[in-house]
């Protein structure tokens, strides 16, 4: 009765199981339980929850609200002539994501809330912060709201994390929060 | 229907195989093994480029390289070689004829010109849209095609299979229900029926977009669609090499399941929730809400992580008990130290039970959690998790098989036994320490499918830590080892093809000869009748829950000092 044989017994959902089965079942059982229940207790208690409010949009649509933005918080230029944007704490910030650049710059303040929207002109592309390594797909058409939170201060970069073509490696973009 | 065909008994293993089912299985499992040398070469010109220091090829060619081996070792390779099992499973382990042989070959020239074909379209250069081809990025319209008619051709080939089972029950081949192992296979090509499905849904619409009758395909609908065919793809996988763990149990120590419910059990439970998987891409998506993510990328509250766990657990355990019975009972472990470490067949199945469970398993449930694939996502984490449950998981599943199948399929003697002996080894740790290494690249937040992480001197680069410059030089030479390996089991499996010596073949019958009833074992016979079977693997299970509880709660720890995401 090997594991390449038919089971002598015909009925082999009546063939009983061993004590070593058996407790392991149990254990596995409530361990599986734990990693489900883990993540809608994380959705209750936890504060890094990906929100998945998101809207259809279109390149077009999406542009001119960035450009909005972008024409009224503009507080500088960086050596690229990429506008620095720090819109208020609360706000709705808007990152564009194209071949192969993300734009604007935006400027936070730590410990303050904004609504971050984020989608891609043309494939998808990857938001991936770094050093933080928080990673969020970007999909065209689609507008993903997100509500940050940045508890440090400093530097941060965007990496572009979904392969996007020739010039994949050169997308990266920056995020800076202050004090 | 009465067919002119021979049956032939092996000598060395009491397999009965049809001369028709044989020559396709050859067939299929020759072909899988020349996806696996092209893959193979295709992998170097990826470790030696993400290799910082050598940073060997053009972004382009790397691309382009990357593209085609994902689809020659996830697809090609590995499909191939699992019709192979499929016709093994049915047409040698239940002792009947194959059924529409003439079908079954025009299902592998289907497979072969598509495979080709979508080969072809990624070497002419407008195809490198990485194996997963998200829409709006276009292939050329040949490089969809081929994946239509390899398709095609497997599920031909899946249905070959069922129809076989219908033939062998017919037949009476068998008596009672169908063995473990082929109750396995049942799961695998179920599964595979669901992914083929999706994977036509999907790539057919892509298709005509890319010869211009259709006009849109969402991006978001073809990621959901495409990943109900690229994740299910890997459960099937997961069930084929699962089997085949079974299967070496048996033929190497004689083993019997501990008990048919449980093993049984555990694989139905695939069946009804592995293929919930396709969420595990889109956690970090916009679009789908947050239920339908958290119940999908459990496997509805995992159940098929709970069936995993199982067979982990039964398979070393109906080895243990094998062992027990022999004789070696000294202490907890004498069982695994006295099991045969110099039979690849053995070493490769047990290094890949190990490294599946710890390395692909526990990764694998931390990507899935919705909220800390986050810190994951389409990081050089994810090809760590893959490469930990395809490449440990399923090829050397399926390495460790061919070495059983040398001599008992292809008739020859294997030649260079010693190097054999090693191959499982050096390529299963050279994979354990590769995996092991990109995960921790990963959580430094280290890009898959990435060509240049000093972004080409731009203004805003990003400086990577140090540590991950030398991770990812860590894993060149880790993916050059393993490497080095595969081209061992290539050599070792070709070269006893084609110039090992010629074993007796076996008498030869016009008819078959049906599997005799299997007599009552006067094993377990009640609830805890045999005691407690198994103590060495079950203190092998508790060490991996603890490594499991560990380094889960280590990521939630992590995850809780990121910035606030609501």
């Amino acid at each position: 009765m090997s594991a390449i044989l038919p089971p002598a017994e015909r009925l082999w959902w009546k063939h009983p199981l061993d004590r070593v089965e058996g407790t392991w079942i149990v254990i596995a059982f409530v361990w599986c339980m734990i990693l489900f229940f883990m993540m809608v207790f994380w959705h209750i208690y936890g504060n890094q929850n990906l929100s998945t409010e998101t809207y259809k949009t279109t390149p077009a649509q999406f542009m001119a609200k960035t450009q909005a933005m972008v024409d009224q918080y503009t507080v500088r230029m960086d050596a690229q002539a990429t506008p620095v944007v720090a819109p208020p704490p609360g706000s709705d910030v808007y990152l564009i994501a194209r071949l192969w650049s993300f734009w604007p710059i935006i400027e936070f303040e730590k410990d303050q809330t904004y609504r971050l929207h984020l989608t891609s002109m043309d494939y998808n592309h990857g938001f991936s912060l770094q050093p933080s390594n928080i990673n969020i797909q970007m999909v065209p058409g689609y507008e993903h709201v997100i509500t940050v939170t940045p508890n440090q201060s400093g530097d941060f970069s965007v990496v572009c994390n979904e392969f996007c073509g020739i010039g994949h490696h050169l997308m990266v973009g920056r995020i800076y929060v202050r004090e | 229907m009465s067919v002119a065909t021979t049956y032939r008994t092996c000598p060395r293993s009491g397999l009965q195989f049809e001369s028709r089912a044989e020559k396709l299985i050859l067939a299929n499992a020759v072909a899988a093994v020349v996806f696996l040398l092209i893959g193979g070469i295709l992998a170097i010109g990826i470790v030696l480029t993400r290799w910082p220091a050598v940073h060997w090829l053009e972004a382009a060619t790397f691309y382009q390289v990357l593209t085609a081996h994902g689809l020659d070792m996830l697809i090609y390779w590995i499909i191939f070689f699992e019709i192979a099992v499929l016709y093994f499973c049915s047409s040698t382990l239940l002792r009947c004829r194959i059924a529409t042989p003439r079908v079954a070959w025009v299902a592998f020239a289907l497979m072969l010109i598509g495979a080709v074909t979508n080969n072809i379209a990624v070497y002419q250069g407008g195809s490198s849209v990485m194996m997963t081809s998200y829409v709006p990025m276009m292939a050329a319209p040949s490089f969809y095609l081929g994946l239509i008619l390899f398709a095609v051709g497997a599920l031909i080939g899946c249905f070959v299979f069922f129809g076989t089972l219908v033939v062998a029950k017919r037949e009476k081949t068998y008596q009672g229900s169908v063995p473990l192992v082929v109750f396995g296979a049942i799961v695998a090509a179920i599964i595979a029926v669901f992914t083929i499905v999706s994977g036509a849904i999907i790539l057919i619409p892509t298709y005509l977009m890319s010869i211009g009758l259709v006009e849109h395909v969402d991006p978001l609908i073809y990621r959901t669609i495409w990943w109900a065919f690229g994740h299910s793809s890997q459960q099937v996988n997961v069930a084929a090499h699962i089997t085949i763990w079974y299967l070496v149990a048996a033929v190497v120590f004689g083993a019997r399941p501990m008990s048919e419910r449980v093993s049984r059990g555990a694989f139905l439970l695939y069946i009804l929730f592995l293929q919930l998987a396709s969420a595990h891409h889109l956690l970090a998506d916009p679009g789908m809400s947050t239920e339908w993510k958290v119940v999908n990328t459990s496997y509805f509250m995992y159940f098929a992580v709970l069936a995993s766990m199982i067979h982990g657990l039964t398979i070393p355990g109906a080895m243990e008990v094998a062992q027990r019975q022999k004789g070696f009972t000294r202490s907890l472990f004498e069982w695994l130290r006295k099991a045969p470490w110099g039979n690849p067949v053995f070493s490769g199945v047990f290094i890949s039970i190990i490294g599946f469970g710890f390395l692909g398993g526990i990764s694998g449930v931390m990507m899935g959690t919705e909220q800390l694939n986050m810190i994951i996502h389409n990081t050089i984490y994810v090809p760590g998790h893959f490469h930990a449950t395809v490449v440990i998981g399923t090829t050397l599943t399926f390495m460790a098989l061919t070495y059983y199948l040398i001599p008992v399929l292809f008739k020859r003697e294997m030649i260079a036994p010693r190097l054999a002996k090693w191959q499982p080894y050096l390529f299963g740790f050279s994979m354990y320490f590769f995996c092991l290494i990109m995960m921790g690249a990963g959580t430094l937040g280290v890009p898959r499918r990435h060509w240049d992480m000093s972004f080409s001197g731009m203004p805003m680069a990003y400086e990577w830590p140090g540590a991950a410059y030398l991770m990812m030089g860590l894993v060149g030479i880790g993916g050059l080892a393993a490497i080095a390996g595969g081209a061992i089991y290539i050599y070792v499996t070709v070269g006893s093809l084609l110039w090992g010596k010629r074993l007796d073949t076996g008498t030869e019958r016009k008819q078959v000869t049906p599997i005799p009833p299997t007599a009552p074992a006067a094993a377990v016979q009640g609830y805890g009748s045999m005691g407690f079977a198994a103590p060495g693997t079950f203190t092998l299970a508790m060490v991996f829950l603890g490594a499991f509880i560990l380094y889960y709660f280590i990521n939630w720890k992590y995850l809780s000092t990121l910035w606030g995401l609501s």
